[in-house]
């Protein structure tokens, strides 16, 4: 005890400075998150705000479990996270590998590379809103005066190719991201392995399978965890583009869960529907992290 | 199992070039050290035999297979690497067998081959521990042992040692020659280190600016040096080389002092003719501490400026002709600064270059 008032008079000063950031802290993040927290477990809606007092126990939760709706965004969601992470992988590994290659003009290159992510989320989904709208769209009327197609295509209508639009829009907006990771491992590279393993008899493709890709790993396994974070919690560009329509064909999870909050103003049944979801997020980040880590032990040897 | 042969090999970079038309041809079985100080051309020399640099113009040949335009993998070579440039991703083992995994080798041989190096190398203890978890002399082993798995006709050498403590060096010297003759593999070795090409080679190519300047058995280029080049970069401390004129078969220098000419120059070398008068701190000792030789001795005196002594010989710094020189005092005394000493030059073992060109004078 005496020790711990010790420690308490020697770092007073230093307690003191932090304190307001610790209070600021406690009370934009803590306060709200166990509020949104405790009304998860009560029948709060927004237009009646006595319902607050409501205590219902578990029951949002139950009911989540046995909501077809939810859970078929919650697939819908993973499905997106899988198909845009992975296509965005393979496209930033293929410019980053061009770029590399450009030895005139390889810095207006990356910062050409970058322009996708300096537009707001928001407007790359107007803007892909209307290049896939079935009668004014440019696509379509591509496609039509080319002769490709005689009808519009439903882009934003179909179940499929709605999923397509939004999964375009987001790896138009995102592959940059992996492209520039990846560029900043093959910058990074050493040249001793590589020339050793054609030594070793490597075809250009088998020095890229054996050697550098298990270089680029950790740098890609980065890329992942960020891109997994933003897209679990996908919502701008999808409600923009199809607002979860139509008849919910593209409903993400947080598309669902805002609609559930503000237009029918259950933010109990929202909030516990995005506990369930953190869940999600939670285990993409600590899946990704853990394979970085495990890709990066043996990068201090190179 | 192959000679190398490479004939007028050039290297440009754009409209600089760095190699300049060298030919060398390499004995089967036979270990050449490439020696230079840096810039030389003797690395892009040897990554020109490994296929890891084009060549400009000329041909090298791997056995009898001219290689120009192969890619490495099919010149049938192994390179150590200056970093050993090890795959920090895979363990010991992994790392020994890579090269056999590629070739589609089946696992029992890999299994074996990769057993049958970790032995000659002291490797198996480490064999599941990967890159990072071995110290500079361990990772140098296993690049080592990377290379002999796969029997190539070709020892590729990049300045193995020089990432190592000088403890080491010595020691993974020995290995290398060990080495050398048990696997009896064509071995080529570059390195700026001198002692490393003294100590290793059974020929040392001496390069200087993309040129080969000597080829040599050890002795041969010790003994023989063809400029004040080689005199100066083989040996150790680097021969002495002072400069004078050539009058009545005595070379007088700018102090004014003089040297007879060596007896194998004697009557040669017209009056007036610019040379350098060279030779090692070996063959110049004090009377009474030089090794009992017998020879054309010439005494000279010398104010010694200063001594270093190494134990069993000191090393004597004094002036002649206005040049630092060296002298080698063997079974040494303490000697103080501004003592004068009577010296013998073995004057047999002197060389003569001509001043203009720097070659040697030697017919």
């Amino acid at each position: 005890m005496s020790r711990f008032r010790r420690t308490i008079r020697e770092n007073a000063v230093p307690f003191a400075l932090i304190s307001p950031a610790i209070l600021v802290i406690l009370i934009v993040v803590l306060l709200p998150l166990l509020f949104s927290f405790y009304t998860s477990f009560s029948n709060y809606k927004l237009i009646r705000p006595d319902t607050l007092w409501d205590w219902i126990g578990l029951r949002n939760y139950e009911r989540i479990m046995g909501d077809w709706d939810f859970w078929v965004a919650f697939g819908r969601t993973v499905l997106f996270l899988t198909v845009a992470l992975n296509l965005e992988m393979l496209f930033g590994l293929g410019l980053a590998l061009l770029v590399n290659k450009i030895t005139y003009g390889q810095r207006t290159m990356r910062t050409i590379m970058m322009f996708p992510m300096m537009f707001s989320p928001i407007l790359v989904g107007f803007q892909f809103k209307y290049l896939f709208n079935d009668t004014i769209g440019l696509v379509n009327n591509a496609l039509q005066a080319l002769g490709i197609t005689h009808e519009a295509i439903p882009f934003l209508v179909d179940r499929w190719w709605a999923f397509f639009s939004i999964a375009f829009a987001e790896i138009w907006m995102s592959t940059s991201i992996f492209a520039i990771l990846i560029l900043a491992g093959l910058f990074a590279m050493p040249k001793d392995p590589v020339e050793a393993a054609k030594v070793d008899g490597c075809s250009n493709w088998q020095v890229f399978r054996h050697i550098t890709l298990p270089f680029l790993m950790p740098f890609i396994y980065i890329a992942m965890t960020i891109r997994s974070l933003d897209v679990a919690r996908a919502y701008d560009v999808v409600d923009v583009m199809t607002g979860g329509g139509p008849a919910g064909r593209t409903e993400l999870l947080w598309t669902l869960i805002a609609r559930t909050a503000y237009d029918d103003a259950r933010m109990g049944r929202a909030n516990a529907m995005a506990y369930v979801s953190i869940l999600l997020s939670i285990f993409f980040t600590w899946y990704f992290f853990r394979k970085l880590m495990d890709a990066r032990k043996h990068l201090g040897a190179f | 199992m192959a000679e190398v042969s490479l004939k007028n090999v050039v290297k440009r970079y754009g409209a600089l070039e760095v190699v300049h038309g060298i030919d060398l041809e390499i004995a089967h079985n036979e270990f050449v050290v490439l020696v230079g100080p840096s810039g030389c051309g003797k690395s892009t020399t040897l990554r020109m035999i490994a296929g890891l640099e084009d060549i400009s113009d000329g041909e090298i040949a791997i056995g009898d297979k001219v290689v120009n335009m192969l890619p490495p993998r099919k010149r049938n070579i192994s390179m150590v690497f200056q970093n050993y440039a090890l795959y920090p991703h895979m363990s010991v083992r992994e790392n020994l067998g890579f090269s056999l995994k590629i070739a589609k080798r089946a696992p029992e041989d890999i299994t074996k081959a990769v057993d049958d190096a970790a032995d000659i190398l002291g490797l198996t203890e480490l064999l599941e521990r990967t890159p990072a978890e071995l110290s500079g002399g361990q990772r140098q082993r296993v690049a080592m042992g990377r290379a002999i798995v796969r029997h190539p006709d070709v020892f590729l050498f990049d300045e193995p040692l020089s990432n190592l403590d000088a403890k080491l060096r010595t020691q993974m010297r020995v290995e290398i020659k060990k080495l050398h003759s048990k696997v009896k593999t064509t071995i080529v070795y570059v390195t700026h280190d001198q002692i490393e090409a003294m100590t290793l080679a059974d020929r040392i190519v001496i390069m200087k600016d993309g040129h080969i300047v000597q080829i040599g058995t050890p002795l041969e280029v010790f003994e023989r040096p063809v400029d004040t080049f080689v005199a100066g970069f083989i040996g150790s401390p680097p021969m002495n080389l002072i400069e004078g004129s050539v009058k009545d078969d005595h070379v007088v220098f700018s102090d004014g002092r003089s040297l007879p000419v060596p007896p194998d120059f004697t009557g040669k070398i017209a009056n007036g003719r610019r040379v350098v008068f060279g030779f090692r701190a070996d063959v110049l000792m004090p009377k009474g501490h030089t090794l009992a030789e017998s020879g054309v001795l010439h005494d000279i005196d010398l104010t010694i400026d200063m001594a270093e002594p190494l134990g069993s010989e000191s090393i004597l710094l004094t002036t002649l002709g206005g040049q630092d020189i060296q002298a080698r005092m063997h079974n040494p005394r303490p000697v103080t600064s501004g003592e004068v000493l009577t010296c013998e030059l073995h004057l047999e073992k002197c060389h003569l270059f001509d001043a203009d060109t720097t070659q040697s004078l030697r017919g």
